[in-house]
């Protein structure tokens, strides 16, 4: 089941410059996984080496964050859009 | 606040916001007495030069920047503060400005923002609505987002916010500081600010004690502090604390970091609660604060209770905003005043009937 995953400018360059692609898949996992099919190295830069997103990265199912959803587990369908945006934290080092 | 300018990352001259910071820090003996602090002092940025909050501080130095690096429009994801003070800039600057927020927020807020003759858009939601929105439309528009693409340099203008307080103190840093955590960047910059001037030499040494306050319907970093977890869990905010509703924070990680390197803690308090601190700062020391400073002061008030904080430790609280700008916070507290007519006789039977009493 196709859903829309919009990419966010740093990771673009993973994806041939594409904002927006397209993956497959019925749950997040899944579809991160068909993610780094496409786009070899993307998953290791949204996710930890346990699946689970990282910290700083926000993952949205139709603007709800997933972690008021299910987790990675949550699931898609067709026509899903889902949005992976880094939060922009920190600044110089102390 | 530009008297610190080599330690702000700007390469030039301020282009705006001169008058910026260098506000009152108020040793606020009343209210330490009805808290039982006898080293109390107030951290005043309610009265900041020109939007009353500290986010002038931000601002003021992330719209330097910008124009340092070229940008014609500056953009921000706001509760408010944020917004006014980004407008305010912008206007000043001659830049054009685009400000979101979320739908509902007080009034004065909206004003205060739209006066500057900006663009003002409010999105249906809360801010973490808000913020996600914006990410979005930054990956589109080059625009100078202060608080997403700019955020470093925004954030590090706080760092003014704890260079004063240090100054202000005579050249030390406190015991305990009590700080509003909305997404936690403040609190970490303060803790930066302290260690800065210890490392320049500016002050003896950081025995500071940072303190995480939150409104409970709005308390991820606090609930995270509590639990002594460092994994944030976002929540959907719901206070009337509406300046610090962030429920997913962008540096909650490092503003949990912060309080627990510094020994601190993190506790939160009740809309009611909110209020009555509110009161309780404006009649003490007659300064009207918005919803967050009451949530610093009555947080002050439960740790102080909690023997968290000591009477005769050198305490500051923040005051970060304006109570004018969040009048819907106190509705309904107070009856509307008695009117009378011109005449004494009116007056005194007014007077001996209710105002004696």
């Amino acid at each position: 089941m196709p859903v829309k995953v919009r990419i966010p400018t740093p990771l673009m360059k993973l994806t041939n410059n594409q904002s927006e692609v397209t993956a497959e898949g019925s749950t997040i996992t899944e579809i991160f996984n068909n993610l780094e099919s496409q786009f070899a190295g993307i998953k290791e830069r949204i996710c930890e080496d346990n699946g689970a997103p990282r910290r700083f990265i926000n993952i949205y199912v139709n603007e709800e964050d997933i972690r008021f959803l299910d987790g990675e587990n949550t699931t898609v369908k067709e026509g899903d859009e889902v949005s992976i945006i880094p939060a922009i934290a920190g600044g110089s080092g102390r | 606040m530009w008297r610190y300018h080599d330690l702000l990352p700007i390469d030039e001259d301020p282009k705006v916001g001169l008058h910026t910071g260098f506000t009152p820090l108020v040793h606020a003996r009343n209210l330490g007495r009805a808290l039982g602090l006898n080293r109390l002092y107030i951290k005043n940025d309610s009265v900041n030069h020109p939007t009353f909050s500290f986010k002038d501080r931000v601002v003021s130095v992330a719209v330097s920047k910008a124009i340092e690096f070229g940008f014609d429009t500056i953009a921000c994801a706001s509760t408010g503060n944020l917004a006014n003070s980004v407008a305010a800039h912008a206007a000043e600057a001659g830049l054009k400005s685009y400000i979101f927020v979320p739908d509902g927020l007080e009034a004065g807020k909206i004003l205060g923002t739209v006066v500057y003759g900006t663009q003002l858009l409010a999105v249906r939601g809360s801010y973490d609505d808000v913020n996600r929105l914006c990410s979005e439309i930054g990956a589109h528009h080059k625009w100078a987002f202060v608080n997403i693409n700019i955020r470093p340099y925004y954030g590090d203008g706080s760092k003014s916010y704890g260079y004063e307080i240090a100054e202000q103190l005579g050249w030390r840093a406190p015991d305990n500081v009590i700080v509003p955590v909305a997404g936690s960047s403040l609190i970490t910059k303060i803790w930066k600010a302290f260690h800065e001037f210890e490392m320049l030499g500016l002050i003896d040494s950081v025995p500071t004690k940072v303190f995480a306050a939150q409104a409970t319907g709005c308390s991820p970093v606090t609930t995270a502090i509590k639990n002594g977890t460092d994994m944030i869990k976002p929540v959907k905010p719901d206070t009337i604390a509406k300046s610090i509703a962030i429920g997913n924070p962008a540096d909650g990680y490092y503003g949990v970091k912060t309080a627990n390197e510094s020994g601190g803690y993190g506790e939160d308090i009740s809309d009611p609660e909110i209020v009555e601190a509110m009161k309780l700062l404006a009649e003490t020391e007659g300064i009207f604060t918005e919803t967050a400073g009451g949530v610093t002061v009555g947080v002050t008030q439960k740790l102080v209770k909690q023997g968290r904080i000591k009477p005769d430790e050198l305490t500051v609280i923040c005051v970060t905003g304006n109570g004018l700008k969040t009048q819907e916070a106190l509705a309904g507290c107070y009856e509307k005043p008695t009117v009378i007519e011109p005449h004494i006789d009116n007056f005194e039977e007014v007077f001996a009937n209710s105002m004696t009493v």
